[in-house]
C-alpha cells in the first residue's frame, strides 16, 4: 500500500477515486478478484442465467408490491376489465386485475416476472443437469452441490408461493391441492392444515402469510444461498474440461477483468433482453382469464407452473385403487375410524422424496462406490462416464414421465387419445422408462467412447479414396490435432474394485455392497488409448496406406 | 265469501289450506321447469315435414330408425326437439362420421332449409326444445361479469376457465368454445350434446344463458391483452415454451458469447 499513499492524482475523477480507494481497497480487491480466472464454454452460463433472472426478479418484484394488495378481504371489482366488473372478489385478486389493466406497465411488469420466474427454476435445473453430468459434483464441490439442491427448492418454493398469490381461479386449485397434500400426513396433517390456513381452507389468512413469505423470507434465505453458492466458487476456483495444459491444479481461460467482466455484464442484458422480449410478446398466467377463487369450481386445464407439475403428474398416475385393495385405508380407533390417504401421502411425498435424496446423496454414494477421495477440477464428459449418465438419464426419465402426467389431459386432447389410456402407459413407463433409460443411455455412452478410441487410433477420415499400384482401394486417414486428441484420450478409467477385506480381513456387508455396485456400474467400459498403444498402432501404420478400416487390434476391455 | 269464512274454522280447513299451496307451488314449478320441453312443433309447415322426413329417410335412418324410434346404433329422437337437430347437423356432427367415443364436428353436410325441413321433422315426432330465438341471442342485452361467473361454476370443469377445451375419460372432450355461433352455443346447453349434461331453464335461466353467451362471445372478440395467447392453455403452454424456445435463445446466445473468434 505505500506506493498507493505517496500517489497523487491529476484528474478531479481521480482524486474522487483515489479518495474512495484509500478508504475502501477497492484497488486491492479488484486486484485480486480481477485476475480470478475463468473457463469458457457454453455449458457454464446456465448459473449465470439463474443468477441474473433472479436479479430480474427482484426488480420486476419490487415494482409489484407498489401496486399488490395482500389482503383477502372482499371487494367488488370496479376495473377496466369489463366481464370481471361488479364482481366480488378478494382485495389480491382485484389489485392483481389492476397491476394488469390500470397500472401502466403492470402488467409488462407482471408478465416480465412471472417468465423469469420460470426461466429462473428451468436454469436452476439445467445447470444443475451439467454439473451431474460431468460431474463437477465431486471433492471438493460436494458441499455446494448440496446448497445448489437447497437453491433448486427454495426457487420452487419462490415461486409456488409466488403463483398462489392473485388468488385467482387457477392459484387457488393449486393451492387447494398442496391443502389435500397436507391433510394426508397421518396424524398431524389435519393440524398442519388448520394452522397453515388459519381455520378451514380457504380462510381469509393464506395470503397474507403466503406474501411474507414470497417477497421476504424465500428472496432472502435464496440471496444467502447465493452468497454462500457464489462464495464457494471463488473458493474452489471454476472446473474445466479437460484439455492440453489443463490440469488439475491450473485453471485455463479468461480474467474476471476486463474479459469476463464484460461477458459476464453483457450476457446480463441479453438475458434481460431475451425476458423482456418475451413478457412483451406472450401472455403468461392471464388470471383475468380464470376469474376469482371459489373453492366450488374446477377448471379444466388446471395446472401448476412447470416445476411443481412433477408432483401433479404423481398424484395423477397414482391409482386410487388396485383390484380390490384400496389406497385410502379407514383404520379403526377406540376413538372412531381415521383415515390414512395413502393414495395422495405416496404419490405427493415418496417420488420428490427419493428424488431428493438420491440427489443430494450421490456425490457421497459415488465417491463410495468407486472409493475415489481424490479432489476434482477436470470435467468428465458425460460419455466418459457411462455409469453416472445412466443413473442421471434414468432419473431424468422418472422426471419427465411424472412432468408429462401432470399434462395427461392436454396430451389427451391434443393428440386425439384416450385419457386413460394415456395413464396406463404413463404407469407402465414410470416403472420402465428409468431402467431403459439406464440401459440406453449407458450404451449409447459407451459406444461413443468406442467410436472415440477408432478417431485416435485411426485417425480422422480424409474422405480421400487411394488407389494403390496394386489396385487396392482405401480411405487416408489424417492425424488428429493435439487438442481434439487430448479431449479424446484424457478421461478418467473407472474400473470395477471388488469388495476389499478390512484391517480383520473381514469384508463387511456393506463392502460387499459396495463391491457388487461397482461391478454393475464399471463391469462394461472402455479403456482410453494409451500413449502406448498409439505409438505402437502408428509403428505399423508406417508401412502403407494399405490398411482396412477396422483391421486394428480392438482393445475394449470387457 | 260469507260461506267461506264461515267456515275457516272447519277442522279440514288447515289440510285443504296446505293442499291447495302445494298443489300450486307444485304447479308452478312443473310449468318453470318444461318451458323448454314442452314446446311443440310451431312455424314449420306441413311440406317442411314432409320434406324433412325424406331427408331424414335417406341420411339418419340407418342408424336413428325409420321411424326415429332408435336402434343399437343410434337413439330414439322422439322428443329431443328441433335444438338438438339443429345442434348436431348446423355444426356437423350428423350425420356422424364414424362411431366412436363421441361425434365429432365436420363440415356441414345440409344447407340452412335441410336443416330447418329435418328440424321441423323431427320437431314433429314429439315436444322437445325449440331453437332460440333471436332475442335470447341478443348479446347486447346480455351481461358478460355475471355470465362468466355462470360459466366458472357450471361449465369451467370440462371447457376450462378460458373455454379452451379439455379432456373427459376415455377419448370424449369437451371442445373449445371459440368460434361456435351464438345459437349453438345456446341450443348445446338446452340439449346437453354427446357428454354434455342439459342445462334445463329452471337451472339456468334463458337471461343466464344469455348472459354465457356474452361473457364467450365478449372473450373471443376482444385483442389479448398480454400478447400471444400461447393457446390458453395455461401453465402447460407456458412451461414449454420456456424449455423449447426460451432456453433455446439462451443456448444459441451462450454459444456465440463462449466461441472464439476465428
Amino acid at each position: 500500500m505505500s506506493t498507493t499513499t505517496n500517489y497523487t492524482p491529476k484528474t478531479s475523477t481521480g482524486r474522487i477515486a483515489h479518495f474512495v480507494d484509500q478508504r475502501v481497497g477497492g484497488s486491492g480487491i479488484v486486484k485480486e478478484f480481477g485476475r480470478k480466472i475463468f473457463p469458457d464454454h457454453w455449458s457454464f452460463m446456465f448459473g449465470e442465467v439463474a443468477l441474473y433472472t433472479f436479479v430480474l426478479l427482484l426488480i420486476s418484484g419490487t415494482f409489484l408490491t407498489f401496486f399488490f394488495d395482500p389482503s383477502m378481504a372482499h371487494v367488488i371489482y370496479n376495473g377496466s376489465y369489463n366481464p370481471l366488473r361488479g364482481i366480488g372478489m378478494s382485495a389480491a385478486y382485484s389489485s392483481t386485475l389492476d397491476i394488469s389493466f390500470d397500472v401502466r406497465g403492470g402488467l409488462f411488469m407482471r408478465q416480465v416476472h412471472h417468465w423469469s420466474a420460470i426461466l429462473f427454476v428451468a436454469a436452476v435445473s439445467v445447470h444443475m443437469l451439467r454439473v451431474f453430468f460431468t460431474g463437477a459434483f465431486r471433492k471438493p464441490r460436494e458441499l455446494n452441490w448440496v446448497v445448489g439442491g437447497v437453491l433448486l427448492i427454495l426457487a420452487m418454493a419462490a415461486g409456488f408461493t409466488g403463483y398462489s398469490l392473485p388468488d385467482d381461479l387457477l392459484s387457488g386449485n393449486g393451492l387447494r391441492i398442496i391443502d389435500g397434500v397436507v391433510k394426508s400426513i397421518p396424524l398431524v396433517g389435519t393440524y398442519i392444515s388448520l394452522f397453515l390456513f388459519g381455520g378451514e381452507f380457504p380462510g381469509t389468512l393464506i395470503i397474507p402469510r403466503l406474501y411474507s413469505l414470497h417477497i421476504m423470507i424465500v428472496p432472502a434465505i435464496i440471496l444467502l444461498m447465493v452468497g454462500i453458492h457464489l462464495f464457494m466458487v471463488v473458493v474452489h476456483k471454476h472446473t474445466q474440461y479437460p484439455g492440453p495444459g489443463r490440469t488439475n491444479d491450473n485453471v485455463v481461460g479468461f480474467p474476471v477483468g476486463p474479459v469476463y467482466a464484460a461477458k459476464a455484464g453483457g450476457f446480463f442484458f441479453i438475458v434481460y433482453g431475451i425476458v423482456a422480449a418475451i413478457s412483451g410478446l406472450l401472455t403468461i398466467n392471464p388470471v383475468w382469464n380464470y376469474g376469482p377463487y371459489d373453492p366450488s369450481p374446477v377448471s379444466a386445464g388446471t395446472q401448476p407452473d412447470w416445476y411443481i407439475g412433477f408432483v401433479d403428474g404423481a398424484l395423477r398416475l397414482m391409482p386410487g385403487v388396485l383390484g380390490n385393495f384400496s389406497f385410502e385405508w379407514n383404520i379403526p380407533f377406540p376413538w372412531g375410524v381415521n383415515t390414512l390417504s395413502l393414495n395422495v401421502l405416496i404419490p405427493a411425498l415418496i417420488p420428490a422424496g427419493i428424488m431428493f435424496t438420491i440427489m443430494f446423496a450421490w456425490p457421497w454414494i459415488e465417491s463410495w462406490v468407486t472409493k475415489d477421495k481424490r479432489e476434482h477440477h477436470l470435467l468428465d464428459r458425460p460419455r466418459n462416464a457411462p455409469f453416472r449418465t445412466g443413473m442421471g438419464v434414468a432419473g431424468v426419465v422418472s422426471y419427465c414421465v411424472m412432468w408429462a402426467a401432470a399434462s395427461s389431459d392436454l396430451i389427451a386432447t391434443h393428440f386425439h387419445v384416450s385419457l386413460n389410456d394415456v395413464t396406463y402407459w404413463l404407469r407402465v413407463l414410470f416403472i420402465l422408462g428409468p431402467i431403459l433409460g439406464f440401459v440406453v443411455a449407458r450404451r449409447i455412452a459407451l459406444s461413443l467412447q468406442r467410436k472415440d478410441r477408432e478417431i485416435v487410433l485411426h485417425g480422422r477420415e480424409t474422405g480421400v479414396i487411394e488407389m494403390s499400384p496394386e489396385g487396392t482401394f482405401s480411405e487416408r486417414h489424417a492425424d488428429l490435432d493435439v487438442y481434439k486428441l487430448h479431449q479424446l484420450v484424457n478421461y478418467e478409467d473407472r474400473k470395477v474394485i471388488p469388495a476389499q477385506p478390512n484391517a480383520a480381513g473381514h469384508i463387511s456387508r456393506s463392502e460387499k455392497r459396495r463391491g457388487a455396485l461397482s461391478k454393475f456400474f464399471f463391469e462394461d467400459r472402455v479403456a482410453p488409448v494409451t500413449p502406448s498403444e498409439l505409438a505402437a498402432l502408428k509403428a505399423e501404420h508406417g508401412h502403407g496406406p494399405a490398411e482396412i478400416e477396422g483391421s486394428s487390434t480392438e482393445s475394449i476391455e470387457k | 265469501m260469507k260461506a267461506l269464512s264461515q267456515r275457516r274454522r272447519h277442522p279440514l280447513a288447515a289440510v285443504a289450506l296446505l293442499l291447495m299451496g302445494l298443489l300450486i307451488t307444485g304447479g308452478l314449478y312443473m310449468a318453470a321447469g318444461s318451458v323448454n320441453e314442452a314446446k311443440a312443433a310451431t312455424g314449420y309447415s306441413a311440406s317442411d315435414i314432409e320434406e324433412g322426413n325424406k331427408l331424414f329417410i335417406a341420411n339418419c335412418a340407418t342408424c336413428h330408425g325409420l321411424n326415429a324410434e332408435g336402434s343399437a346404433d343410434g337413439p330414439s329422437l322422439i322428443g329431443v326437439g328441433a335444438a338438438a337437430v339443429d345442434f348436431q347437423v348446423g355444426t356437423g356432427r350428423m350425420p356422424m362420421q364414424m362411431q366412436g367415443p363421441q361425434a365429432q364436428a365436420k363440415p356441414v353436410q345440409f344447407d340452412d332449409a335441410q336443416i330447418s325441413q329435418l328440424s321441423a321433422f323431427v320437431a314433429s315426432l314429439g315436444a322437445g326444445p325449440a331453437i332460440p330465438s333471436e332475442d335470447m341471442l341478443d348479446t347486447s342485452h346480455g351481461n358478460s361479469a355475471a355470465g362468466g361467473t355462470v360459466f366458472r361454476v357450471n361449465c369451467a370443469m370440462c371447457h376450462n376457465a378460458a373455454a379452451a377445451g379439455g379432456a373427459l375419460t376415455r377419448g370424449k372432450f369437451a371442445p373449445a368454445l371459440a368460434g361456435v355461433s351464438e345459437k349453438h352455443i345456446y341450443e348445446a346447453m338446452i340439449t346437453g350434446p354427446q357428454n354434455m349434461p342439459v342445462f334445463n331453464d329452471s337451472n339456468i335461466t334463458p337471461d343466464e344463458k344469455r348472459d354465457v353467451i356474452t361473457f364467450l362471445k365478449e372473450n373471443e372478440s376482444q385483442v389479448s391483452p398480454g400478447g400471444a395467447k400461447l393457446g390458453s392453455l395455461g401453465p402447460v403452454a407456458e412451461g414449454l415454451f420456456i424449455w423449447t424456445a426460451g432456453l433455446g435463445i439462451i443456448i444459441a446466445f451462450t454459444i456465440w458469447l463462449t466461441s472464439r473468434p476465428s
